[in-house]
C-alpha cells in the first residue's frame, strides 16, 4: 500500500499536515507534528530511493488519469536523490528548530511558522516528484510563496524588505516559467515532461520552441541565483530567521537547479541546448564570474550570514559549471555538488545560528573569542569551512575533484584556474573568521557553548560531511547513473 | 607488532598523545611527562620498523578508500624511513628543549603548544609514510594547519600577521598549485601511487610536462623555494622549539621530502634527464641557494639569519635531486638528515642565548662564547656542518652532492656548491669569531647571566653530539639513501 | 504586412500589457504601486494563454448536437490555477507591504532604503 503511493504520499502528507499544524496552538506541539511529519518523508524518501536505484523508473497516475491527459508523477533516480536531500535536510533541521524558533519567532506566530515550513517541504518534495511541467509550476509557486513568508518572520525588519524583493523576483521567474511552458505546449499540446521529451524532437527547431526554452532558463535561473539575477539572495538568506536560512539554502536553490537540469537535459533535449543554442558558452562565463565574483564579494562581508549567501551563489556557479561542461563527468560533478553544498552549507549556517543564538549577532567583530568560548560550534564552523574550501576527505574535495576531471577532460584550462581561484578566494573568507574566533581577544566574557539541541544536529551535518566525503560509494554511483541517465544512456 | 600496525601506530601515537595532553593540561608537571613518554614511544616503533626496511621490505597499509583508485594508503620505503626517523629522533630531544624553553620564558597557552606539537608530528609521520599522493597531500595539509598556532603562538598582531603570511603561502600554493598537479596525474595516469620509476613516465612530454614540473615545485610551498621562500622568515615570530622542530625539520623537511619522493616516484630520473624543465628547475635552486645566502649575511637578527640560512639548504637538496644523478640522489636524502641535525643545533643555542640573556641580534654576541659554553660549543658544531666541513654531517652530503655533480659534468651545480660554502662561511664564521675572540661592549647594559637552563643545553648538546655522530656512522642512513637508487651508486 | 500584424493581434496586446508591468515594478518606488505593476505583468501571460486555447470558430468545449469545432479547453483551466497562484502572490505582496509600513512608516523604497542606512 505505502509502496505504490510513495511519491503521492511525500506530497500529500506535509500538505495536508500545513492547515492543521495551523490550527494547533502554540507551543511545543506543532513543532513535534512538524518533526513527525519531516521523519516521516525521510523514511519514505529513502524507500523510494532504494526502489529506483537500480535504474528503474517508478510512474504514479495521478487519480487514475493516465499520461499524457493526467498528472503523472515519475520517479527516476535523479528525482529520488534530490528528494531524498530535500526529505534529510528538513528532518535535520527541526530538530534543530525547536529552541532556535522560539528564541526568535514571536510565541502567537509559531504554529503559523510551521504551517508555512510544512508548505515550503511539501512544495519543494512536489517539485521532485512530479512528471508534469506545469504541476511543477505549481509546486514552486507553493515552495516560493512558504518562502517568501518564513523570510520575512527574520528579526530584523530588513527581513520585511528582503522578502519583499525576493517574492519580485521570484514572480517575475515563475511568470517566465508560465511563458515558457505555456509556448513549449502550444508547440506540442502536451505537459508532460517525458512525453514533451518525446514529440519535441518531431518539431522541427522553430523559434517558437527556442523561445519556450529561453523563458524556461531565464525563470529558473532567477529561483536559482544565478549571476547576475542572484540579486534577491544575499539579503534573503541575511535576514531570515536561522532555520529558514538552514533550509533554504540546503534546500531551495538545489531543487531549482534539480529543475534546471530536468528542463536541459530531460525535456529539451542536450543537443538542442548545446549544439543548436550552444547556452554553454552563456552558462560557462556566467558561472565563472559568479564564483569569482561573488566569492570575492564575500570576503569583504562584515555580516557572516550575508557572506555565506554570497559564497552560495559562488557555489552555485560551480554546479553550473558541471551542467556547462555537459559530459557525464561534468554532469557528475554537479549532481555530486548539489548534494555535497547542500551538506556543508547546512553545517556552516547551523554553526552561525548556534552563534546567534548564542550571542545574538553574526557580525564578525561579535564572533572575537568564541573559539574559546563556543569550541564545539566554532569546530564545526571550521570543518564546514574545510569542506567548502575543498579539502580532501571532506564532500567539498569530491565534488571538486570531478569537476575538475571533467574540465580536464575537455581540456579547458581556464575552467580549472577558475575553479582554483574560487577554492584559493574560499580560504581567504573562511579563514577571516577563524582567525577572529581563535586569536582574537573576546569580548563577551558571560557566553557559553550553544544548548546540545543545537549541536547535535549541527555535528550530524558535520560528520555527514566527512562520512560523504570518504565513503563515496552511495552519492557517486547514484549521481553517476543519474548523469548517464539524462544524457539518453543506460544508468 | 606486524609492520603494518607500526605504521598506523607511528600516526596514531601522537594523536593519543594530544588527546592526553589536552586532558592532563591543568597539570603542567603531568602533561610534560605525557609529552615526553609519546615522543619516546613514537621513536621506538619507528625504530622498530627500520630494520624490515633496512631488509629490503616495503609494508604497506590502506586505510580506507574513497574513491576507486583514490585510497588513503601508506607505504613505507626507505627514504620516508630516512625521513620518519630523523623526525622521530629529534622530537623527545624538542620536547626536553621545549620543556626548558617554555617554562624559562613563561610562555601563556602551554597545553594549545603541545598538543599542536604532537598533531604536527603525526602529520609529519604520515607525510613520510604516505602511499601515494593524495595521503601525502592530506598530511601536508595538515601540517600547516597545525603548525599554525604555533607560529601565531604570541598571540599579538606581529604574531598574526606573519601567521597569515604563513598560512596564506603555504595553503594557496598547495591547493592552488600542488592539488591541481595531483589531479592532473591522476588524469594523466590512473594512478596516484608512488612506483618506482615514476608514474608518469612515457605519459606525459613536451611542454606541458613543463609545466607540471614547475606545479609541483611551486605547489610544494614548504621547500620555500624562491620566490616563494617569504613564510619561511615571517614564521621565525613563533617560539624558538617550534623554529627548531617544525622549521628546521618538520614542515621543511616534509616540503624537501615531497620533492624527491615526486621526482623520483611520480616523474622518475629517466624521463626528466631527457625534458629541458629540470634544467630550469636546477638553475632556480642554484639562484635561491645563492640569493638566500647573500641576503642572510645582511641580517643582524640570529634567528632570521638562520632562517634565510635554512632557505639555501633546502634547495641544497633540490638541486641535488635534479642533479639526477645517483650519487646525488644519495645526497640529497643525506643531506634532509644532516641539515636537520645541524640546523636543529643552531636554532636550540639561538633559543639558549634569548633565555639566558635575551639576545636576539648577532651584534650583541661579542664574547658570549665565556658566559655560554656549552650552547656556543654546539652553535659552532652546527654552523661548521652548515659550512660542510670535516667532521661533521653536513660535509658528508655536499660531498655526495659534488660527486654527483662531476659525474654528471653539471659545471653549473659545481660552481653553486663551491660558491654557496664560501657564503656560508662568511655569515656562520663571524658569528663563531665574535662570540669567542671578541671582548664584550663594555657600555652595554649587560646583566650577568650564564648558561641556559639544564633542560635546553642538555638538549641542544644531544643534537651536537649527534651532528658528529653521523659524521663517524652514517651506515644507516647511507643504506637508506642508496637504496632509494636502486642500490646502485 | 498589415495581415501578418493584425492576425497576432493577441500577442501584441500581451507584449504590450507584459512591458507596461514589467516598466512600472522597475521605474515605480511606490511598493503598491509596484504590485499593480506585477499583477498587470501576470495578467498578459493569462491572456496569452487562454488567446492559444482559442480555436477559430470553435465553441465552448461542452459536447452538445451540431457543434464539431471546440476551443481547448486545458489552457483555460490552467490558467485558473495560475490566477489563484497570482491571487495568492498579490495578498502575500500586501501582507508584507503592511508589515513593512508598520515597521518602516513609510512604503516608498527610496526612503526605507535612507531609513536602512542612516542605522
Amino acid at each position: 500500500m505505502i509502496e505504490t503511493h510513495l511519491s503521492l504520499l511525500l506530497v500529500v502528507i506535509p500538505l495536508i499536515a500545513a492547515p492543521i499544524v495551523a490550527i494547533l496552538p502554540n507551543g511545543r506541539l506543532p513543532w513535534l507534528v512538524t518533526l513527525l511529519v519531516s521523519l516521516s518523508c525521510l523514511v519514505l524518501a529513502i524507500m523510494q530511493l532504494w526502489n529506483v536505484a537500480d535504474g528503474s523508473i517508478i510512474s504514479y497516475e495521478l487519480g487514475g488519469w493516465a499520461p499524457p491527459w493526467g498528472i503523472e508523477y515519475r520517479i527516476d533516480v535523479i528525482n529520488a536523490f534530490v528528494a531524498l536531500l530535500v526529505a534529510g535536510v528538513a528532518a535535520v533541521t527541526l530538530p534543530y528548530a525547536l529552541l532556535s524558533v522560539e528564541k526568535e519567532i514571536p510565541t502567537k506566530q509559531i504554529s503559523l511558522f510551521y504551517s508555512a515550513f510544512l508548505l515550503c517541504l511539501s512544495g519543494l518534495l512536489g517539485i521532485t516528484q512530479t512528471g508534469d511541467i506545469f504541476n511543477l509550476f505549481v509546486f514552486l509557486e507553493i515552495s516560493s510563496l512558504s518562502s517568501y513568508a518564513l523570510i520575512s518572520l527574520g528579526k530584523q525588519r530588513k527581513a520585511l524588505t528582503a522578502a519583499y524583493q525576493y517574492l519580485f523576483m521570484g514572480t517575475i521567474g515563475a511568470t517566465f516559467i508560465l511563458i515558457g511552458i505555456g509556448l513549449a505546449y502550444a508547440v506540442t499540446g502536451t505537459l508532460n515532461m517525458a512525453d514533451l521529451a518525446a514529440r519535441l524532437p518531431e518539431v522541427e527547431a522553430t523559434r517558437t520552441l527556442q523561445t519556450a526554452f529561453i523563458f524556461l532558463l531565464i525563470g529558473v535561473a532567477i529561483k536559482l541565483a544565478v549571476f547576475p539575477l542572484h540579486l534577491w539572495l544575499p539579503n534573503a538568506y541575511a535576514y531570515a530567521p536561522s532555520v529558514i536560512t538552514i533550509f533554504l539554502a540546503a534546500t531551495a536553490t538545489k531543487v531549482a537547479a534539480y529543475v534546471l537540469i530536468r528542463i536541459i537535459f530531460t525535456v529539451f533535449g542536450a543537443s538542442l541546448a548545446f549544439q543548436e543554442m550552444h547556452i554553454h558558452w552563456l552558462l560557462l562565463p556566467l558561472a565563472s564570474i559568479a564564483v569569482i565574483s561573488a566569492s570575492l564579494v564575500a570576503i569583504f562581508q562584515y555580516n557572516i550570514k550575508r557572506m555565506l549567501a554570497y559564497s552560495s551563489v559562488a557555489q552555485i556557479g560551480y554546479i553550473l559549471l558541471g551542467i556547462g561542461i555537459a559530459s557525464a563527468t561534468g554532469l557528475t560533478a554537479s549532481l555530486l555538488h548539489l548534494f555535497n553544498h547542500a551538506l556543508m552549507k547546512a553545517a556552516l549556517f547551523m554553526a552561525l545560528g548556534a552563534v546567534l543564538y548564542q550571542v545574538g549577532s553574526v557580525a564578525l567583530q561579535d564572533m572575537a573569542g568564541l573559539g574559546r568560548r563556543m569550541p564545539w560550534t566554532m569546530a564545526a564552523f571550521v570543518a564546514g569551512g574545510l569542506s567548502l574550501i575543498g579539502v580532501p576527505l571532506t564532500v567539498g574535495f569530491i565534488s571538486k575533484l570531478y569537476l575538475i576531471l571533467a574540465a580536464f577532460e575537455q581540456g579547458w584550462w581556464w575552467l580549472i584556474v577558475v575553479v582554483a581561484i574560487g577554492s584559493l578566494l574560499a580560504i581567504v573568507y573562511i579563514w577571516r573568521i577563524v582567525e577572529t574566533a581563535y586569536f582574537k581577544p573576546t569580548s563577551h566574557s558571560n557566553v557559553t557553548e550553544a544548548p546540545l539541541s543545537l549541536l547535535l544536529p549541527l555535528w550530524l551535518i558535520v560528520i555527514a560531511n566527512f562520512y560523504f566525503g570518504i565513503d563515496t560509494s552511495l552519492t557517486v554511483s547514484v549521481s553517476e547513473s543519474a548523469a548517464n541517465m539524462l544524457l539518453g544512456g543506460k544508468p | 607488532m606486524t609492520a603494518e600496525q607500526a605504521i598506523l601506530l607511528a600516526i596514531l601515537i601522537p594523536l593519543i598523545g594530544a588527546l592526553l595532553i589536552g586532558l592532563t593540561g591543568k597539570k603542567p608537571n603531568l602533561r610534560e611527562t605525557v609529552s615526553l613518554l609519546t615522543s619516546i614511544t613514537l621513536l621506538g616503533t619507528v625504530l622498530s620498523l627500520l630494520p624490515t626496511v633496512l631488509d629490503g621490505q616495503q609494508p604497506s597499509v590502506t586505510l580506507l578508500e574513497i574513491a576507486p583508485g583514490l585510497a588513503i594508503r601508506f607505504d613505507l620505503e626507505p627514504l620516508g624511513m630516512l625521513f620518519a626517523c630523523v623526525a622521530a629522533l629529534l622530537w623527545p630531544i624538542n620536547t626536553l628543549y621545549s620543556i626548558g624553553y617554555m617554562r624559562g620564558n613563561n610562555e601563556q597557552h602551554q597545553t594549545r603548544f603541545y598538543i599542536c606539537f604532537a598533531i604536527a608530528l603525526s602529520s609529519t609521520m604520515g607525510i613520510a609514510m604516505a602511499g601515494n599522493l593524495l595521503t601525502l597531500f592530506i598530511c601536508y595539509e595538515v601540517l600547516t594547519l597545525s603548525t599554525y598556532p604555533l607560529v601565531t603562538h604570541k598571540g599579538n598582531e606581529d604574531a598574526l600577521k606573519a601567521g597569515r603570511v604563513y598560512l596564506g603561502i603555504l595553503l594557496s600554493t598547495s591547493i592552488g598549485f600542488l592539488l591541481l598537479a595531483i589531479l592532473w596525474t591522476w588524469h594523466l595516469t590512473g594512478t596516484l601511487d608512488f612506483k618506482a620509476g615514476g608514474i608518469l613516465a612515457g605519459k606525459v612530454a613536451g611542454p606541458e610536462l613543463i609545466i607540471l614540473l614547475f606545479l609541483y615545485m611551486y605547489g610544494i610551498g614548504k621547500a620555500a623555494l624562491m620566490p616563494i621562500h617569504r613564510w619561511l622568515p615571517a614564521a621565525m615570530v613563533a617560539p624558538t622549539p617550534v623554529s627548531a622542530l617544525l622549521h628546521a625539520v618538520a614542515v621543511v623537511k616534509a616540503g624537501v621530502f615531497s620533492v624527491v619522493k615526486v621526482v623520483v616516484y611520480v616523474f622518475g630520473l629517466d624521463m626528466l634527464k631527457i625534458s629541458a624543465g629540470a634544467d630550469w628547475i636546477l638553475w632556480l635552486a642554484g639562484f635561491t641557494i645563492l640569493v638566500a645566502s647573500i641576503i642572510a649575511l645582511r641580517q643582524d637578527n640570529l634567528k632570521r639569519r638562520l632562517a634565510y640560512s635554512t632557505i639555501s639548504q633546502l634547495s641544497y637538496v633540490i638541486l641535488a635531486i635534479f642533479i639526477l644523478a645517483p650519487l646525488s640522489t644519495v645526497a640529497a636524502a643525506l643531506h634532509i638528515a644532516a641539515h636537520a641535525f645541524g640546523k636543529i643545533t643552531l636554532f636550540f643555542a639561538a633559543g639558549s642565548i634569548y633565555t639566558a640573556a635575551h639576545k636576539t641580534s648577532i651584534s650583541q654576541l661579542n664574547g658570549i662564547g665565556y658566559r655560554m659554553p656549552w650552547t656556543m660549543t654546539a652553535f659552532s658544531i652546527g654552523a661548521i656542518s652548515m659550512i660542510g666541513l670535516p667532521p661533521t654531517a653536513g660535509f658528508l652530503s655536499k660531498w655526495y652532492m659534488l660527486m654527483g655533480a662531476f659525474q654528471e659534468q653539471q659545471l653549473f651545480a659545481v660552481l653553486v656548491i663551491v660558491a654557496s660554502t664560501l657564503l656560508n662561511a662568511a655569515y656562520f664564521i663571524p658569528i663563531i669569531y665574535a662570540a669567542w675572540f671578541k671582548q664584550p661592549k663594555q657600555d652595554e647594559h649587560e646583566h650577568s647571566h650564564g648558561e641556559a637552563p639544564r633542560a635546553i643545553v642538555l638538549a641542544l648538546m644531544i643534537t651536537a653530539a649527534l651532528t658528529l655522530l653521523l659524521f663517524f656512522f652514517p651506515d644507516v642512513p647511507l643504506q637508506l639513501a642508496t637504496s632509494l637508487t636502486g642500490g646502485h651508486s | 504586412m498589415i495581415e501578418y500584424i493584425l492576425g497576432h493581434y493577441n500577442y501584441w496586446i500581451v507584449i504590450f500589457l507584459m512591458m507596461t508591468g514589467f516598466y512600472i515594478v522597475i521605474s515605480r518606488g511606490n511598493m503598491i504601486k509596484k504590485i499593480a505593476g506585477l499583477n498587470i505583468f501576470q495578467v498578459s501571460v493569462f491572456l496569452l494563454y487562454i488567446s492559444i486555447g482559442n480555436v477559430r470558430d470553435g465553441t465552448a468545449p461542452i459536447i452538445t448536437e451540431g457543434f464539431t469545432v471546440y476551443s481547448n479547453p486545458l489552457p483555460h483551466v490552467l490558467i485558473l490555477t495560475a490566477i489563484v497562484v497570482g491571487v495568492a502572490t498579490t495578498s502575500l505582496a500586501l501582507a508584507l507591504v503592511v508589515r513593512i509600513r508598520e515597521a518602516y512608516g513609510t512604503i516608498e523604497e527610496d526612503e526605507i532604503h535612507n531609513k536602512d542606512q542612516s542605522l
